[in-house]
């Protein structure tokens, strides 16, 4: 069973975790408006979206020059099938090096493969360097957002946690002082770890070049101070050149944060040189899982996907229910996408398509113009093909049949008009004007929480049909 | 000029007086309004649903209606026309020949406030609040209007010409209400939190009245208002437009 998939999803609201996550999103949204300042936003998205779709489409070709250029400046890579054959080809590389201790960099495709989980049961101790993964970690927790892993938690919980760590008591409110010391405990780790994990954001095939983007700067120790770098990439990253790689390198940190740079970048190809600093060996573990066999079908262009989170910042869903609810390692509207198309609309994955509303407010934010609504769409007949609700399919062949024929249609109005809506109206509190707050099956969802409107007793075609002849 | 008006299954049977009001607005702009008979559904519930197939069956009684004559269509509200220009493409992706027809027709499809603003080129149409003079009101975007046709200014350029009322600003406007469909039954709980966070913002901006183009978003945000007991009326545009309008 994959590590994608952690738990059926959850779809209530989560009210504890939705002011945290509206504060984020309105400061996502503030600063998307600026980014539309800077830049010509709707241009932009065309470019990178032909970007992204120009290395879907020859995938496999890039991915060959990609590891001819790794290997010329001294990586080697490594090709792993699936999320196991990832995992054991790293464990491997820390067992025969004798590593004890490895410095994580927060990387999402380390989780979908549960690599932390397979260094423990190896006897690696992997210590997660990014502030938020490190805290998640540490309470034995799980990310909740692609960028922000401890969006979920209170400034007090970790307060709390840092408190219990350390023996000292910390003031919520002095975010400076809980920096320090995390900081303080994560310098340790980098300077004594064998090997450095990291993922990649983007890899060029024109230089064999691995591009690091983020917020902190414990990518780059991670991949820099230790002996040993292990970068873990899906297929899916690589990019042909560097004028393409260098408009995602703006449009990634503009999506996310609104500004056209991260506050760092690093970009490694191979390991150091003679004389130089840093890792005398890089190694590129290249992962597919599911994603070669989405190239070619109508979800492919969720590949284009550079791992922004603008879609989560951007969904209502997403907002009330938080990025746990998923039950997968990608949350929000690219996990209700992804996680079912990389497992093929299994049956743990077949309700992630249904925690939408289809609003599309995550096709409208995505920098690659993925059409996730779109997607989420074609995922619901793929999962009602495979695993059919007989009752609810039922119901739509009859609606169908009686839909696809005005007489049909007419007839239905005629039983709901005349003999459900009298009905309904008595049977609860009428309120004279057509609203009741009980409904008969299968509306009775509705009325748990809403009143609801009963069929008017003479439709607008009787209407029309009376009046106008 | 001609219109034929696509009434859609919501209005039809549950709203038939924003069809009625639609109709006299119309004729009031002076258009002559057709109502095809044979008309019934766009198909959208059954394709959001996960049943294409079921959905495309629908549609192609939705294409035979509007295909026998040219005449420009309105409806309603944004989202059947998004299923016509969008929905369709899908259904129809492996049959060149309806793919055809429906991009004509989709072509020549219609929100209510598109038409009026875009190609009647009318930015007001007058109209007056049906209530209390003075009514603070904030208006909701339907997502498929707002996202789906990119429509944002047409609806409120013609809430801007009605007297009786005054706009309020509210904070995200344009994020969903959670009614969604089927989504409102699936998720229930979820669609619930969403539709009470669009009624606080509104309430909290002095809102009195939330005014909208979906159905669907009308009937869900009016629910959960008269569930809870709010002082907050929800209404149609057309409700404003043509307050008086029948047939």
């Amino acid at each position: 069973m994959s590590h994608r998939v952690l738990h059926p999803p959850r779809a209530e609201p989560a009210p504890a975790i939705t002011v945290n996550l509206h504060r984020a999103a309105g400061n996502w949204a503030a600063k998307r408006a600026s980014a539309r300042q800077l830049v010509d936003w709707e241009a932009w998205r065309e470019e990178a979206r032909r970007v992204r779709a120009d290395a879907v489409a020859h995938l496999p070709e890039l991915i060959e020059r990609l590891e001819e250029r790794v290997r010329a400046a001294g990586g080697e890579v490594h090709h792993a099938a699936t999320a196991e054959e990832a995992a054991a080809i790293i464990v491997g590389l820390c067992r025969a090096r004798g590593t004890r201790s490895v410095a994580k960099a927060k990387s999402m495709t380390a989780e979908e493969i549960g690599l932390n989980e397979a260094l423990e049961l190896a006897g690696v101790e992997a210590v997660e360097t990014d502030l938020g993964e490190y805290i998640v970690q540490q309470l034995g927790d799980r990310p909740s957002h692609i960028l922000a892993p401890a969006v979920h938690l209170s400034a007090a919980q970790v307060a709390e946690l840092f408190g219990r760590l350390s023996g000292e008591a910390f003031d919520p409110e002095d975010t400076a002082a809980l920096v320090a010391y995390a900081r303080g405990v994560l310098r340790e780790r980098f300077l004594t770890a064998d090997v450095g994990i990291t993922g990649v954001n983007m890899a060029v095939a024109e230089t064999g070049s691995l591009v690091l983007i983020e917020s902190e700067g414990n990518i780059r120790l991670s991949a820099s101070l230790p002996r040993t770098h292990i970068a873990l990439m899906g297929i899916e990253k690589v990019v042909r050149d560097w004028t393409g790689a260098a408009h995602l390198m703006q449009m990634l940190p503009l999506a996310s944060h609104g500004r056209p740079a991260a506050a760092s970048t690093s970009i490694v190809t191979g390991p150091a040189r003679d004389g130089d600093d840093g890792p005398g060996e890089l190694h590129l573990v290249l992962l597919d899982a599911g994603r070669s066999a989405i190239r070619g079908t109508d979800l492919e262009e969720a590949l284009q996907c550079i791992r922004c989170g603008a879609c989560l910042y951007a969904c209502p869903v997403y907002r009330q229910v938080g990025g746990h609810a998923y039950g997968s390692s990608y949350s929000g509207p690219i996990g209700a996408v992804i996680t079912p198309a990389l497992e093929r609309s299994s049956p743990e994955t077949a309700q992630l398509p249904w925690m939408s509303s289809l609003c599309g407010a995550c096709a409208e934010a995505c920098p690659v113009k993925i059409p996730l609504d779109d997607q989420l769409v074609t995922l619901r007949a793929a999962a009602q093909a495979r695993d059919p609700h007989r009752g609810e399919a039922a119901l739509f062949e009859a609606w169908a049949r009686l839909w696809s024929r005005p007489a049909g249609y007419r007839a239905t109005a005629r039983t709901a008009g005349k003999a459900l809506g009298p009905l309904w109206r008595k049977a609860a509190r009428a309120s004279g004007d057509g609203w009741t707050a009980r409904a008969p099956f299968p509306f009775d969802g509705w009325t748990s929480t809403r009143d609801v409107r009963s069929p008017a007793g003479e439709p607008f075609h009787e209407r029309w049909s009376k009046r106008r002849g | 000029m001609r219109v034929q008006l696509f009434v859609t299954c919501l209005v039809d049977l549950v709203y038939p007086e924003v069809g009625e009001r639609t109709v006299a607005l119309l004729e009031r702009l002076g258009c002559e309004v057709a109502f095809p008979a044979g008309q019934t559904c766009c198909g959208q519930p059954a394709l959001n649903s996960g049943y294409p197939e079921q959905a495309r069956r629908v549609a192609d009684r939705f294409l035979d209606t509007f295909a026998a004559s040219s005449d420009p269509v309105v409806a309603p509200f944004g989202s059947c026309v998004h299923m016509v220009r969008h929905g369709y493409e899908r259904l129809y992706a492996d049959d060149p020949g309806r793919l055809t027809i429906a991009r004509e027709i989709g072509g020549r499809t219609h929100s209510l406030p598109g038409f009026v603003v875009e190609v009647l080129g009318r930015e007001e149409v007058g109209g007056r609040y049906p209530g209390e003079a003075g009514t603070p009101v904030a208006y909701h975007h339907e997502c498929h209007m707002l996202r789906g046709l990119g429509e944002a200014a047409p609806p409120l350029s013609l809430l801007g010409g009605v007297r009786g009322c005054t706009l309020v600003e509210t904070e995200r406007a344009d994020q969903c209400c959670g009614f969604g469909g089927t989504f409102a039954l699936k998720l229930a709980q979820v669609s619930t939190a969403m539709a009470d966070e669009k009624l606080d913002r509104a309430i909290a901006a002095g809102a009195r009245a939330i005014v909208s183009t979906d159905v669907g978003c009308l009937m869900h945000l009016d629910g959960r208002a008269r569930r809870r007991g709010l002082d907050l009326k929800v209404h149609h545009l057309v409700d404003l437009l043509e307050p008086e309008g029948s047939l």
